[in-house]
């Protein structure tokens, strides 16, 4: 069982290699893709830190970058 | 109307999302793995080279689909000067390349065993890479242009252009003589693919449907910060 599911007469070579590079350039690209999240939520971060409490109240107002702090909304 | 698509009240959304997407997505995907790998039959024919069609198959749909959606709503977005429609298409764009060229490369792994040769260029191959460089194009005009409205207006243009070649990749296997097979899925007539078959192929399409989902609220959001740290700098 286990070494037709492997073999697949002759054809595993193919089909495990067509799935495995699926899924290979999912977790590539979900790795690009967070690694650019994390980048620029990190950037917004330091850039908030980095304000004065007049300015920051001022940029709390906006609900989305309250929402960018929050811990909410990591992936 | 078209105040609910302003990214600040959609983040409050879109920022929540992608964890129990990505939660759907592995449940969706390992059932259809099981089923494409070990419970569907082999073909009478293709015997067990039919499985490499339960991730090819998927991988052409979802990228022609996000591509007609790239154009549908850049065209939209320019004629209405709606930025959130950019921004949307611009986020759509990076899942749809990756699935060109899982179809692309799936394909051509299929075609060694079927046809004997890794690659030809039939006329449905062909244009498949044509829309694969016309997503290239697109992402890298986002790279090149730095004024807004150049990239909106070129990106456009470059959607536009491509968008010609999607019924010519849809209809190439009936218009001429190619390798490639014909549909065997047809929304308007029976189709000729079993249930068997079916089945495994439709899990495996959503599983795909929810990771381009994933990828696009992952950028999209990135997109959105990417914006509020410029803003950030104006202060």
């Amino acid at each position: 069982m286990i070494n037709e599911t492997l073999l697949m007469n002759g054809y595993g070579i193919y089909v495990w290699s067509a799935f495995a590079f699926t899924l290979l350039s999912f977790v590539t690209l979900y790795a690009v893709i967070k690694i650019q999240y994390v980048k620029e939520k990190n950037k917004f971060i330091a850039k908030f830190g980095a304000l004065n409490s007049e300015r920051a109240a001022f940029a709390k107002l906006q609900s989305i970058n309250k929402e960018i702090l929050s811990n909410t909304s990591s992936i | 109307m078209l105040k609910i698509f302003e990214p600040n009240k959609i983040f409050t959304v879109t920022s929540k999302a992608p964890k129990y997407v990505l939660a759907l997505f592995i449940v969706i995907l390992t059932i259809g793995l099981t089923e494409a790998l070990i419970l569907s039959p082999e073909d009478y024919k293709q015997s067990h080279s039919v499985r490499i069609m339960y991730v090819h198959v998927p991988a052409a749909w979802i990228s022609l689909g996000i591509f007609s959606a790239i154009t549908f709503l850049s065209l939209i977005g320019y004629i209405f000067k709606i930025q959130n429609f950019f921004l949307i298409s611009k986020s759509l764009a990076p899942s749809g390349l990756v699935f060109n060229i899982i179809a692309l490369v799936t394909g051509s792994i299929w075609g060694k065993p079927t046809w004997g040769t890794w690659w030809a260029w039939d006329a449905r191959i062909t244009s498949m890479l044509i829309l694969a460089l016309f997503y290239i194009l697109y992402l890298v005009a986002w790279r090149i242009y730095d004024n807004k409205d150049k990239a909106f207006k070129i990106t456009t243009i470059i959607t536009i252009l491509g968008i010609v070649n999607v019924p010519i990749i849809k209809y190439s296997v009936d218009w001429w003589n190619t390798l490639h097979q014909p549909a065997s899925i047809n929304i308007l007539s029976k189709s000729s693919i079993h249930i068997s078959m079916l089945f495994p192929l439709s899990i495996m399409t959503a599983a795909f449907a929810l990771f381009s989902l994933l990828i696009f609220l992952m950028k999209y959001n990135t997109e959105l910060i990417k914006i509020k740290n410029k803003g950030l700098d104006r202060l």
